[in-house]
C-alpha cells in the first residue's frame, strides 16, 4: 500500500512535467492545428540554455527567469522565420518542417554541448521542510512550480485583454482579424509562450532524466498521450491528461509491464484514444463542413 | 501531374551501371552501394505512401526492424536458408502493416503521423524488452555469419549486392505497375480527395489498409536484406532516427516520384559518410536544413528539379 502511494504521488510529480508539454502544444495546436513534433527539442535546447547560465554562476532563480525570456522570444523567432511562410502548406510539408526542426535542435544541441550526460541539479534542497516520506522534495517542488505555471497561464487567458485576443485568434481568426486584432502576432505570441512553458517542463524534467540532446525524446511522447487523452483542443484536458498519465506510466511501470517499456505505455495511450475517443476526454468533436 | 519518362536509353544504362558498378569498387564501397539498393527498397514503400496515398508515416524504421528481426531470429533459431527468411520478413510486415494501417483509416494526416512518431520512438524499448529477449538477445542483439557467395567469381559482398539488386527489380516493377494500374488510380484518387474517391465507388478503408501493409512488407523486406548485409541486428540499430531518415530520403528525392527514391537512397546513404568528418552531429544538422529547406525551395525533390529541366529543354529544342 505504501508502495502504491508513493507510485501515485511520484506519477503526479512527473505528470506535472508531461502536463507543461502538453500544454505548450495545445497552445500551438488551438491557434494554428499544427502539432509541434519540436515542441521536446526545443525544451531540451532551453534547458541547455539553463545550465549554460547556471554554470556561468547565475544564481538558480535569475537563470530560470532568463531562460524563461530568452524561451519566450525564440519561439516568437521560430514562428516568424520558419512556420510563417509555410502556414497554409499541406499537412506533410508542416510535419516535414517540424520534423526538420526537431531535427536541427537536436543536432546544434550535440555539437555544441556534446552528447554526454550532464547532471542539472534541483532547485530543491533534497533535505528541505516539505521533503516528505512519499515524495522528494524535487517531487513537491516540481508539482509547485507545474501549479503556479498553471495558475499565471489561466490568468493571462482568464483576465488579459491580450489573453482574450489570443483566444479570440483560435476561435475564429477571419472575425478576430475584422475586429482589428493582428491574428499573426497572436500566434507568434502563442508559439512564444508555448516554447517558454515548454522551458519550464525541461527545466523541471532535467534533474530526473539528466541532460543529453535526447532527453525529452520520451517526455515529448507522454505529452502527446497527455494532451490527446485530454483532448488536443482542450488546455484544461491537456493538464488533467498529463497528470493522468504520469500516474498510468508509473503504475503500469511498477506494477504491469516493468520499466525497461514504459514508453509503450504512450505508445499504447496514444493509439487508444485515437481509436476509441479521438476527441479525448474532455474535448469535442470537431465537424468540419465540405 | 504527369512525370517525365525515363527513356530506353536511361534506363539501359543504368541497368548496365548497376552491374558493372560492384567489380570496380572495393568490398567496403559494394557494401555502401549494397546499403543502397535496400534503403531505395524501403524509400519506395514509403513513397507509395506517403508521396502516392497522402499518409504520412513517421515510423517505418519500426517494420524495417521488424524485418530485420525477423531474418535474425529464423537464421538464429532455425536452419532455413538465409534467402528464404526474405519473403518471411515480408510477410510479418505485411501482416503488422496491416494491422498497424487499421487504426490508420480512422486517423486523418496528422493524427496518423503522430501515432508512427510514437511507434518509432517506443521500438527500441520494446526489442529490449525482456519478455523477448530469448528471442531478440536484448541489448547484445543477433550476430550471425555472412552468407556465402554460391558463384566463385563473386566475393560474399558483391553476391550480397546482387541478391538485393535480384530482390529489389522485381519490388520495383511491381510497384511502377500496381501505380500504373486502375490500383494506382484509386491510391492517387484517395490522396487528392477521399470523399470524391468513395463516391466513384473505390473501397477507400480497404485501399488505405492495403497499401499501409504494402508499403510496410517493402520495408521489411529491406530490413531482412539490411540485416543479411551487416550479419547485426540489435535495439539500438533501429532508433527514431532511422525513421526520420527515410522521411528526409523521400523530401530529397521528391515526394510522389519512383525514380528520385533512388537518389534518396544515395543521398541517405552518402551525406551522413561525408558529413561525419567534419562532426557526430553534422549529419543531422544537414539532415535538418535539407528537410526545412527544401520545403521551401524546392518542395518536389531531385525529381522536380529534373522534371522542370526537362520542360525547359522542351521549350527551347
Amino acid at each position: 500500500m505504501e508502495n502504491f502511494l508513493h507510485q501515485v504521488l511520484s506519477g503526479l510529480a512527473t505528470g506535472g512535467i508531461y502536463s507543461s508539454v502538453a500544454l505548450a502544444l495545445v497552445v500551438i495546436y488551438q491557434a494554428t492545428h499544427h502539432v509541434n513534433f519540436a515542441q521536446g527539442e526545443l525544451a531540451m535546447f532551453s534547458t541547455y540554455i539553463a545550465w549554460t547560465l547556471i554554470q556561468g554562476g547565475v544564481p538558480y532563480w535569475l537563470a530560470f527567469v532568463l531562460t524563461l525570456c530568452l524561451s519566450f522570444i525564440a519561439g516568437i523567432l521560430i514562428e516568424r522565420i520558419i512556420i510563417r511562410p509555410i502556414e497554409n502548406k499541406p499537412i506533410f510539408t508542416i510535419v516535414t518542417v517540424f520534423v526538420g526542426l526537431l531535427v536541427v535542435l537536436n543536432s546544434v544541441a550535440g555539437w555544441i554541448y556534446g552528447y554526454a550526460i550532464k547532471s542539472f541539479d534541483s532547485p530543491f534542497p533534497s533535505d528541505a521542510w516539505y521533503a516528505g516520506r512519499f515524495m522528494s522534495a524535487h517531487d513537491v517542488g516540481m508539482i509547485a512550480v507545474t501549479l503556479a505555471m498553471l495558475a499565471l497561464v489561466f490568468a493571462f487567458f482568464r483576465f488579459t485583454p491580450l489573453g482574450l485576443a489570443m483566444r479570440a485568434v483560435a476561435e475564429n481568426p477571419v472575425s478576430s482579424r475584422l475586429v482589428g486584432i493582428r491574428v499573426g502576432w497572436m500566434l507568434a505570441l502563442g508559439w512564444g509562450l508555448a516554447s517558454a512553458i515548454g522551458a519550464i517542463a525541461g527545466m523541471m524534467a532535467a534533474p530526473i532524466v539528466y541532460l543529453d540532446p535526447n532527453m525529452m525524446g520520451g517526455v515529448l511522447l507522454y505529452g502527446f498521450a497527455a494532451a490527446l487523452l485530454g483532448g488536443i483542443g482542450n488546455p484544461w484536458g491537456a493538464v488533467l491528461g498529463g497528470f493522468i498519465v504520469g500516474v498510468l506510466e508509473n503504475l503500469a511501470g511498477a506494477y504491469v509491464v516493468g520499466t525497461e517499456i514504459k514508453l509503450s505505455v504512450a505508445l499504447a495511450i496514444i493509439v487508444g484514444v485515437l481509436l476509441l475517443r479521438p476527441s479525448g476526454l474532455f474535448g469535442r468533436r470537431l465537424v468540419t463542413r465540405l | 501531374m504527369t512525370a517525365p519518362r525515363l527513356g530506353p536509353g536511361v534506363l539501359a544504362a543504368f541497368a548496365v551501371l548497376l552491374v558493372v558498378l560492384p567489380f570496380t569498387l572495393s568490398s567496403y564501397h559494394v557494401f555502401q552501394l549494397t546499403m543502397v539498393v535496400i534503403y531505395a527498397i524501403v524509400l519506395l514503400g514509403l513513397n507509395l505512401l506517403i508521396g502516392f496515398n497522402g499518409q504520412i508515416s513517421l515510423g517505418h524504421g519500426a517494420f524495417f526492424a521488424i524485418g530485420a528481426y525477423t531474418t535474425a531470429i529464423l537464421l538464429d533459431k532455425t536452419g532455413i536458408p538465409y534467402w528464404a527468411t526474405v519473403p518471411v520478413g515480408g510477410a510479418v510486415c505485411l501482416v503488422a502493416g496491416f494491422f498497424f494501417g487499421l487504426p490508420a483509416l480512422r486517423l486523418e494526416g496528422l493524427y496518423l503521423a503522430l501515432a508512427t512518431f510514437a511507434l518509432a520512438v517506443a521500438t527500441p524499448q520494446l526489442l529490449n524488452y525482456h519478455g523477448v529477449a530469448p528471442w531478440t538477445g536484448g541489448v547484445q542483439g543477433i550476430m550471425f555469419a555472412k552468407p556465402d557467395s554460391p558463384l566463385p567469381p563473386l566475393d560474399p559482398d558483391q553476391w550480397l549486392y546482387f541478391f538485393c539488386l535480384a530482390v529489389a527489380v522485381p519490388i520495383y516493377i511491381t510497384g511502377w505497375n500496381l501505380l500504373r494500374a486502375r490500383s494506382g488510380r484509386a491510391i492517387v484518387a484517395i490522396r487528392d480527395h477521399s470523399m470524391a474517391a468513395a463516391a466513384m465507388g473505390i473501397d477507400t478503408a480497404f485501399c488505405k489498409t492495403a497499401v499501409f501493409g504494402i508499403s510496410a512488407m517493402y520495408t521489411g523486406i529491406a530490413g531482412s536484406l539490411g540485416a543479411l548485409v551487416t550479419q547485426f541486428v540489435a535495439p539500438d540499430s533501429f532508433p527514431i532516427f532511422l525513421s526520420l531518415s527515410f522521411l528526409v530520403g523521400i523530401v530529397v528525392g521528391g515526394v510522389g516520384s519512383i525514380p528520385g527514391t533512388v537518389f534518396g537512397a544515395l543521398f541517405i546513404e552518402f551525406v551522413p559518410n561525408v558529413a561525419d568528418s567534419i562532426s557526430d552531429a553534422a549529419p543531422w544538422a544537414i539532415y535538418g536544413i535539407v528537410l526545412i529547406g527544401l520545403m521551401y525551395l524546392m518542395p518536389e525533390g531531385v525529381a522536380g528539379l529534373y522534371r522542370a529541366w526537362v520542360a525547359r529543354h522542351a521549350r527551347h529544342g
